[in-house]
């Protein structure tokens, strides 16, 4: 696993850069991606800033999710998927042959549309990252999990239920066990793809404050198809249509003076 | 659309009709399905429930019917059965595995796949040619146990290969999805998400491809199995018998006698038979529990 210290450096110069420029953490440049024969992504080029939330929206089917799925190439796991153009991770492109993605995965976590913990317990779940990495110490993974817990706001709903299975938990519930998974591991980058498309309002408004709170030391992308949400917890949006880029920049600007009629049109409900 | 009151009351007493004729077809075919077993249970039991004793079950074969017995045959299937799992279980699974997780969807995997279903198909004799050709004569095993719970694994291989394919189908893509998003390996994922998950799936498919191995003679007799045997194999090349084999050589004899002995015999190996699938039940029973904590 990633040494602490090495993070902390890494947060450091972020930190001490972003008062002059923000410093980006992923860049892309004309990314390509087919599935098989179909292409999903156009030379989308864009960069995602450190510590900052980055919203990406646009109408169902126009690869959003393929996107994000690009930045932890959680997509090599599906046949036929393939991508041209670069994704440069802190300047090292994620796709150079020599790049080992379970190290990339590890860097640069993932939330899911649907919850998905394992039908294990809710300790497990939690744990398993880290097992995976080969800690074994009890008393570590007792407060890496408690500490993943409480970053996920959900502790003190499950403090005493840890050893009961993750599935008997609610939607909401479930969805920040697998943001405090994500958390364990330690990421640079969480992925957020639609995290609270199945979620209700109430545990939407928690799942946001949430994302507020990690942002001091996360870097976020987040797909969603709720405007508002993307208003409410972005600082950099961008639309995507047909597979292609249509606009980026600052959520404020994106929200009240696009560029582009078709950002306008579909942020203002005319169409999508 | 509309429907006059009393067209609608036609239609809906047409379809009531064919539901009727429907569930009683498939009322009639449970029947003789269960029927015909019960007849062949209760036709045992009446020949050979007098056989059964514990002088059945511990003496060897002999020429006097009230003095034979089971005992080789049924410790030569034990042992049969639990060698051939131990050989065709992780090989099973193994190639489900690489198949399911690992092969690429090319026309070679394509192929691969095709064949096992057909290898699954294929009659039971020819695996017993396969065995005596490959194992009793290439290798020279002989006629032993090791021979032949290696022709049993062969026969059943393609079964619990397409059941665990099955089994590991199931497993939801979203598991796998949130193990690689948190770093693990492909083997990890397998063994730590989708074998649990699929394992009571491949032990029932498996349990119940050992019990049709369990019953099977053909391939045994095949290999040149012996049917008269008067001592338990002592190792993996000694000479065997098993008890299909023994019931062959029973029913097919004149005295009436050796056929209530058959029918004791078959009583016994449906006995076996039961308790294997109620093992695979009580796997998977306790398995899924584990699973909902």
């Amino acid at each position: 696993m990633r040494s602490r210290s090495s993070f902390a450096i890494v947060t450091n110069n972020g930190c001490v850069s972003n008062m002059t420029e923000p410093i980006p953490a992923l860049e892309v440049h004309d990314l390509d991606a087919w599935y098989g024969h179909t292409q999903a992504l156009r030379k989308i080029s864009l960069a995602i800033v450190e510590q900052r939330i980055t919203a990406i929206i646009g109408p169902s089917g126009c690869g959003k999710s393929t996107f994000i799925r690009c930045l932890n190439r959680i997509n090599d796991l599906i046949g036929g998927f393939r991508v041209a153009g670069r994704v440069l991770f802190q300047g090292q492109d994620l796709y150079a042959p020599d790049v080992d993605p379970i190290e990339i995965r590890l860097r640069i976590g993932m939330v899911f549309q649907k919850p998905n913990p394992f039908p294990k317990s809710i300790y497990d779940n939690v744990a398993y990252g880290p097992r995976l990495c080969g800690l074994k110490d009890p008393v570590r993974l007792d407060l890496l999990v408690e500490e993943s817990l409480k970053k996920a706001a959900l502790w003190d709903e499950v403090k005493d239920k840890l050893r009961r299975s993750a599935l008997a938990l609610s939607g909401g519930q479930q969805q920040r066990l697998c943001i405090a998974r994500a958390l364990a591991v330690e990421p640079e980058v969480l992925l957020l793809d639609e995290p609270c498309s199945a979620l209700d309002p109430i545990a939407t408004a928690r799942i946001e404050d949430l994302l507020l709170d990690l942002k001091k030391n996360y870097t976020m992308v987040i797909v969603t198809h709720n405007m508002q949400q993307a208003a409410r917890v972005s600082d950099s949006t961008a639309f995507f249509m047909l597979g292609q880029l249509v606009e980026f920049g600052p959520t404020s600007r994106i929200f009240t003076n696009p560029l582009e009629k078709v950002t306008e049109d579909y942020i203002t409900g005319r169409f999508g | 659309m509309k429907l006059a009151a009393a067209d609608l009351r036609h239609m809906l007493r047409l379809r009531r009709g064919t539901e009727f004729v429907f569930k009683f077809v498939a009322v009639a075919a449970l029947l003789i399905a269960l029927g015909s077993l019960a007849t062949l249970l209760i036709d045992a039991f009446l020949d050979g429930a007098g056989r059964l004793s514990w002088q059945f079950l511990t003496s060897f074969p002999s020429r006097r019917p009230e003095e034979a017995g089971i005992l080789s045959s049924l410790v030569g299937t034990v042992y049969l059965i639990l060698l051939t799992a131990l050989v065709a279980f992780p090989v099973g699974v193994g190639a489900a595995i690489y198949l399911e997780e690992y092969a690429a969807s090319r026309w070679y995997s394509r192929l691969i796949e095709v064949n096992i279903a057909n290898l699954a198909g294929v009659p039971s004799i020819i695996y017993g040619l396969l065995g005596l050709e490959l194992f009793v004569r290439a290798l020279g095993l002989e006629r032993s146990l090791l021979a032949g719970a290696l022709t049993m694994a062969l026969l059943v291989l393609p079964i619990i290969i397409i059941s665990s394919r099955e089994a590991m189908r199931t497993v939801p893509p979203s598991i796998r999805e949130a193990s690689c998003a948190l770093g693990a390996s492909r083997w990890q994922t397998i063994w730590h998400q989708v074998l649990p998950l699929a394992l009571p799936g491949i032990l029932t498919g498996s349990i119940l491809a050992f019990s049709r191995a369990i019953g099977e003679a053909a391939p045994l007799i095949t290999i040149g199995a012996l049917t008269y045997i008067a001592f338990l194999p002592d190792g993996l090349l000694a000479p065997f018998t098993a008890l299909p084999i023994q019931i062959f050589n029973w029913v097919s004899r004149p005295q009436k006698g050796f056929h209530a002995n058959a029918a004791g015999a078959i009583l016994v190996l449906l006995v076996v038979l039961l308790l294997m699938n109620a093992l695979a039940v009580f796997l998977r029973h306790r398995h899924q529990q584990r699973l909902r904590l």
